[in-house]
């Protein structure tokens, strides 16, 4: 007697009518931590160790002394984002742990510093995507700009032309939309099941 | 060194008072006070250590302190199985003490080995004072850094007036929820200085909230599932003892009829003398244990990880089967099996949960008659010749016949410890102590005495390898001194067979650096460690060999010269379809 079926290398079975693999995507994960000592190692040691594909982690006060708050971006197909959130909950120091959607606020700030060259189009340039000129000099112009991904791509992509000598992103922070809360004190230290999920994001609405 | 001196006295029989629950010790001076009043606290009464500078204040507080019962060990690898397994077999955390540097890089095994397997353990180290750390002092290392992916909590110790609370948080962490090795690091400045704050009792954080009753929507769901299912069954994991539900498993099992089957460290939680047990899975479980997992159209899988020794090849993993997954860990469901009925709690409780919702047994008679078939069709076999060579299935099998169904059986790693698991017959939870997840080779003989330790009244035998041995054979010294009845009967190959075994089986028989050209004779090794040393080569001897040893009042060692040609089987080869495994060698080649 030899069963007939197959699981996939995420160990769900494939369903030969409608085999979903599943594509990597990017997720915006908020954590509350203890704020102390070791925490962001722990925090990286685990992502690292787990080979969670990471894209950026920032991390900052909060308004109680005691918790600080992660940012977290990674890249990874859904069971993966699913088993991140749910390791990262398993920390100690970590009290809550929240995906966010994709509409949440969120902004990422660039450094950037250009040769100081051509003034005049670097401050327009600037100008167009309302950033700040922080320091410009007779060789060099420092700007800050801030925005998502994608727009402050493109305005790197738009001082290349004058030669970029440096730069230092941020990776996002983030806070959830409108009244939904992002990650509070008062969520139990467990992975909400996906029946809580959906009522959860029902109540979002 | 007058402390190391008391230590090591075999110490009367104590009697055995209960630390009441919800008294605390008040009265402490200085921060190792606090350290002691902390684990008086969670009601400690062994703890297994070896000395050293930086944690030696710890030490001097204990001097004072009767009560608690200090095993000096001869290494620090070997503390932390000995508390791992004290750990398994109580239940309640087991406790170990290292100095700085060494000493805690030594606990590292043990505790990675811990993690693995859910053990409760709570290891304490020495730590340089903290003006010293990260000067690179003398015995200064990194302990929080280095075990920080091996342990479940790690706390660096920051004032005498907290770290005695510190010590009951790290050990109320070891125990509850999932359990795992815990480690508080306290630096010589901390537990030196004066403090008059007494620690509170153990408790966790406030954020620390393990789930305990499942989502009762999906539990209904999974009933449904079970009641209709054709060819169910159970996979019953380490969580199930961890869990303390063997009791709930068994009454559910019986009540439905649904056959079991146990993982590894599930082992113990079913009674395999029962109809209902198909014994064990995984890569050199029983062939009808894989045959009814691989077959099953509904697998209730209970404290389970799927770790992948237990799953074979996951493209082939109960391939058919809809599975309820019942765990306390959410991070466990859907991690290596998509879980379709995810239920996350406490095993005892969603078991309950479960019999509540269950109105029907699975209309499975038929299924059940082909378990039993496969029962008959692939019993569990060697072959055993007239006389020699001894074959070690069946000094396994002498064993289990000549000792109650409470002995405790510890092992090392390696075809030894399959040997043992396959040919033992299980009865009872908390008896088979051996190191899983992690395969630590010379788990056995610092396991056997922290067994020991933690159950005095039972019989505790330990079924070690030749290599196994050679790794931690410097525990014996400890069971000497501490007049512990173990035995540990070392199934010498004279060689770390199951590389061997595998160089045979996949790498064209290029035996690299698996078989000794030579080594020591155990049974005159174990004397000049002052325990009984006894050699078995004649099976006829077998039945007087274990007699001796069990009449001996101290340990014993008996070095049982074995087939060194003698391979384990079933076999499954590494990431193979459970449902295809190997009788033999030339089963083997056809796969
Ligand atoms: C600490 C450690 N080192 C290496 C291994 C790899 N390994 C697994 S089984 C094994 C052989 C063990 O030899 P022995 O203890 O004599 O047991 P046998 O297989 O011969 O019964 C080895 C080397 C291991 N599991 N643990
Ligand atoms: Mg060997």
């Amino acid at each position: 007697m030899l069963p007939k079926g197959r699981r996939n290398k995420q160990g769900i079975r494939i369903d030969p009518e409608a085999e979903a693999e599943h594509q990597p995507e990017r997720a915006l994960l908020s954590a509350l931590v203890k704020h102390e000592p070791g925490v962001l190692a722990e925090v990286s040691g685990l992502f690292s160790r787990r080979q969670f594909n990471i894209e950026s982690l920032t991390v900052g006060a909060t308004i109680d002394d005691d918790f600080a708050r992660m940012t977290i971006v990674i890249e990874e197909p859904r069971p993966g984002i699913d088993q991140a959130k749910k390791q990262l909950e398993k920390l100690i120091p970590v009290i809550s742990v929240r995906e966010l959607d994709r509409d949440a606020v969120q902004r990422e700030l660039v450094i950037v510093k250009v040769n100081g060259t051509e003034p005049d189009k670097v401050n327009a340039i600037t100008d167009m995507y309302n950033g700040e000129t922080m320091d410009a000099g007779p060789r060099t112009i420092t700007i800050q700009l801030t925005g998502d991904h994608q727009k402050i791509d493109d305005a790197l992509d738009a001082y290349r032309q004058f030669g970029i000598r440096e730069i230092a992103r941020t990776g996002y922070s983030a806070l959830a939309r409108g009244e939904a809360p992002t990650a509070q004190v008062s969520e139990p230290n467990q992975a909400p099941t996906d029946a809580q999920t959906a009522t959860e994001e029902a109540a979002d609405d | 060194m007058q402390m190391s001196e008391r230590a090591s006295v075999p110490k009367e029989e104590r009697t055995d008072e209960e630390q009441a629950e919800t008294e605390t010790v008040d009265g402490v001076a200085t921060g190792a006070e606090s350290v002691v009043a902390g684990l008086q606290n969670a009601g400690v009464e062994h703890l297994f250590g070896v000395q050293g500078g930086a944690i030696m204040p710890v030490y001097d507080a204990l001097y004072e302190h009767e009560e608690m019962d200090h095993i000096t060990m001869a290494h620090e690898q070997g503390a932390a199985h000995a508390a791992d397994a004290y750990g398994i077999v109580r239940g309640k955390p087991g406790v170990c003490l290292a100095t700085s540097g060494p000493g805690a890089t030594n606990l590292i095994t043990g505790l990675a080995d811990a993690n693995m397997d859910s053990d409760p353990v709570i290891a304490l180290t020495g730590q340089v004072p903290t003006d010293f750390v990260g000067n690179d002092a003398f015995q200064e290392t990194d302990t929080i850094g280095v075990t920080q992916p091996v342990t479940k909590y790690n706390k660096f110790a920051e004032s005498s007036d907290t770290v005695g609370d510190s010590i009951g948080e790290a050990w109320a962490l070891a125990n509850e929820g999932r359990q795992g090795p815990t480690l508080v690091d306290l630096p010589k400045d901390v537990t030196q200085s004066e403090t008059d704050v007494a620690p509170g009792l153990p408790e966790t954080p406030d954020t620390y909230n393990p789930p305990t009753e499942a989502d009762q929507v999906i539990v209904q769901e999974a009933a449904d599932a079970l009641a209709n299912a054709e060819r169910p069954a159970i996979l019953a994991g380490g969580g199930v003892i961890k869990g303390e539900a063997c009791e709930e498993l068994r009454a559910f099992a019986r009540e439905y009829e649904i056959p079991v089957v146990t993982t590894m460290p599930g082992t113990g939680s079913f009674p395999e003398d029962d109809e209902l047990s198909l014994g064990i899975a995984g890569m050199h479980g029983t062939g009808y244990g894989n045959l009814t997992i691989s077959n099953s159209d509904v697998l209730l899988g209970i404290g389970t990880r799927f770790d992948d020794r237990l799953t074979g090849g996951i493209d082939t993993f109960a391939p058919d089967a809809d599975i309820i997954h019942v765990d306390i860990d959410p991070a466990e469901i859907s991690k290596n099996v998509e879980a379709d009925y995810p239920l996350i709690g406490d095993a005892a409780v969603v078991i309950e949960q479960l019999d509540e919702a269950l109105t029907q047994s699975p209309p499975a008679g038929e299924w059940r008659e082909q378990c039993q078939t496969w029962k008959e069709e692939y019993p569990l076999d060697y072959e055993m010749p007239e006389d020699e060579p001894l074959k070690p299935q069946y000094v396994v099998e002498k064993y289990d016949e000549v000792t109650d169904d409470d002995c405790i059986v510890a092992a090392g790693v390696g075809q030894h410890q399959m040997w043992a698991w396959q040919y033992w017959t299980w009865k009872k939870p908390r008896t088979w102590v051996t190191s899983h997840g992690l395969g630590t080779m010379g788990y056995a003989v610092p396991a056997a005495i922290g067994a020991k330790v933690a159950a005095p009244d039972q019989e505790v035998v330990a079924f070690d390898g030749d290599g196994s041995f050679l790794m931690t054979a410097q525990g014996l010294s400890v069971a000497v001194r501490e007049g512990l009845n173990i035995t540990i009967v070392v199934l010498n190959n004279e060689a770390v067979g199951m590389v061997r075994q595998w160089q045979d089986g996949f790498y064209e028989g290029r035996r690299m650096a698996s078989e000794y050209p030579w080594i020591p004779e155990f049974d005159k090794l174990a004397e000049a460690f002052g325990a009984q040393g006894l050699r078995l080569e004649d099976p006829d001897e077998v039945e007087e060999t274990i007699q001796q040893a069990r009449e001996y009042e101290g340990p014993t060692v008996i070095d049982a010269i074995i087939d060194p040609t003698e391979n384990v089987y079933p076999m499954v080869p590494s990431g193979g379809d459970n449902a295809r495994f190997a009788l033999n060698e030339e089963h083997l080649d056809q796969l």
